[in-house]
């Protein structure tokens, strides 16, 4: 049985097709249609209901040392109103989840994880606090909105004060009303573009999605589903948890070496990828040469020899090009080397490219 | 959802349009709204020789990709090719957006009548 987020009600008024994710009934698109939803955050702004998302909080006076401890990044010098992005490792390398922290004090920081692994999380943390550190998982207390795309600010600013935002991307502010909803508001997101994360009480979130709505009229904010999301997400070259990362992926191979702090003291899982060194495989864009999608698990060659597979793909609709990410071996991932992916029996030429595939304008 | 009265249906969303000896084929509004914004069609060749629910072609949306399945038997005749460009035409009007046209066609035994199908579909629902 599906739990409903405190928008479902919104999402079937505004013709959302309800669909099962990670436990929750969550619209895969509205009448829009996702190609639509796509472009409106890359062109103007979109809303997305993240309720879903878990959220464990970690406080006590040893939290800072628990976390430094159960992720790869280094969480000593991050500053209170900061946040940080970090894969969590178990013992053997693989990645057990992707998450960004949020600091409160130097005692108290919020955990903001995948829904689909949120109790996978809480049990590995839990079993793995020590000291004076507790955890709460506040996922069920807190709404979550995406407010996301080049007019996010100007649509915020119309239901709250602009001199409270946080300006730099990672940071937060808490207890900021925004249309009379007191909201936690991060300049975070998921899609590439600018944009803000929204928590808030549950049972004011449909009120909050309404009034943001409602401001955003006249400046083409649409509501937008999790279809979107997702090719927002690759579009940028962004890994999602189950395709570019698991349980045995690590996160070198993942292409996460830059959130993964081996001159760090001790971390779990940092004896595991110190022995494995340098990885054979790592995460690589493709771009399909010929007419065709590549999607998820579909095999990739060079010289008639598999190095890898296929993690995700799609047609990106803002780039419009068919485009994918692979687990490949390194010695073929440099950018301009050709490829073949096996697509349902179809052999499609492509090419591996930078990552990300799409990258907002400057300034915006 | 529109099922135009003059079309045949098939159970996996298929419509089929008699034309003399021939029949177009297409999918049906429900299964394009269904699929969401179509972005590739992959086609058969002119002269394929289909039987009852085999797959002819493939339609992807942004998120997903499905078989076509043909209703009936029959040689493919004649390949909606501009579809090949403009998939879209399909969300646009899945009724006059026809895929494929059969010849030498096999039996009609399994296709519905728009109130059958209507019917079919609220079944599903």
């Amino acid at each position: 049985m599906e739990k409903k987020t405190p928008l479902y009600d919104l999402h079937l008024a505004l013709g959302g097709r309800m669909v099962p994710f990670a436990g929750f009934l969550l619209p895969v698109q509205y009448e829009t249609g996702v190609i639509a939803e796509h472009k409106a955050v890359r062109e103007a702004s979109g809303l997305f209901d993240v309720s879903h998302m878990g959220e464990l909080r970690i406080s006590g006076k040893d939290a800072l040392k628990n976390i430094n401890m159960l992720l790869t990044n280094d969480f000593s010098d991050l500053d209170i109103g900061r946040v940080r992005y970090s894969p969590m490792c178990n013992a053997s390398g693989g990645i057990v989840d992707d998450l960004i922290v949020y600091k409160f004090a130097q005692d108290d920081y919020l955990l903001v994880v995948n829904a689909a692994n949120k109790d996978k999380d809480a049990a590995w943390v839990r079993s793995h606090l020590q000291g004076d550190a507790k955890m709460d998982d506040l996922s069920d207390s807190l709404a979550q909105l995406a407010l996301q795309g080049p007019k996010s600010r100007e649509i915020l600013s119309r239901v709250a004060d602009a001199e409270m935002f946080p300006t730099k991307y990672y940071s937060f502010a808490q207890d900021i009303p925004v249309a009379g909803v007191s909201c936690l508001l991060s300049r975070t997101g998921y899609t590439g573009e600018l944009g803000y994360e929204l928590y808030c009480a549950p049972r004011q979130a449909a009120e909050l999605a309404e009034a943001l709505l409602h401001a955003g009229r006249g400046l083409g904010l649409i509501p937008c589903g999790l279809g979107a999301r997702d090719t927002l997400r690759l579009e940028a070259g962004m890994p999602l948890y189950g395709h570019e990362m698991s349980d045995e992926i690590t996160p070198l191979e993942a292409g996460l070496a830059n959130f993964v702090r081996m001159d760090k003291e001790e971390f779990i899982g940092k004896a595991a990828l110190a022995e494995k060194g340098e990885p054979g495989i790592i995460r690589v864009g493709l771009r399909i040469l010929d007419r065709g999608i590549a999607r998820e698990n579909s095999d990739v060659f060079a010289d008639g020899i598999k190095i890898g597979q296929t993690t995700s793909g799609t047609l990106a609709p803002y780039i419009n090009k068919a485009v994918a990410m692979a687990l490949i071996g390194r010695d073929f991932s440099a950018p301009g080397t050709p490829v073949v992916i096996d697509v349902r029996g179809r052999k499609l030429p492509a090419e591996v490219v930078p990552l990300p595939f799409y990258q907002r304008p400057k300034g915006t | 959802m529109k099922v135009p009265n003059d079309l045949l249906y098939y159970k996996s969303h298929e419509w089929v349009k008699m034309e003399g000896d021939t029949a177009l084929v297409g999918i049906t509004d429900y299964a394009q709204n269904e699929l969401g914004d179509l972005v590739y069609i992959n086609l058969p060749n002119v002269g394929d020789e289909l039987s009852r629910d085999d797959a002819f072609a493939d339609v992807e949306s942004v998120k997903a990709v499905s078989d076509v399945l043909s209703p009936l038997a029959g040689r493919v005749s004649e390949v909606n090719e501009e579809l090949i460009d403009a998939p879209e035409l399909i969300n646009k009007n899945a009724y006059t957006a026809w895929i494929i046209r059969l010849k030498d066609l096999g039996d009609m035994d399994e296709l519905m009548s728009a109130q059958e199908y209507e019917e079919f579909l609220k079944k599903e629902a």
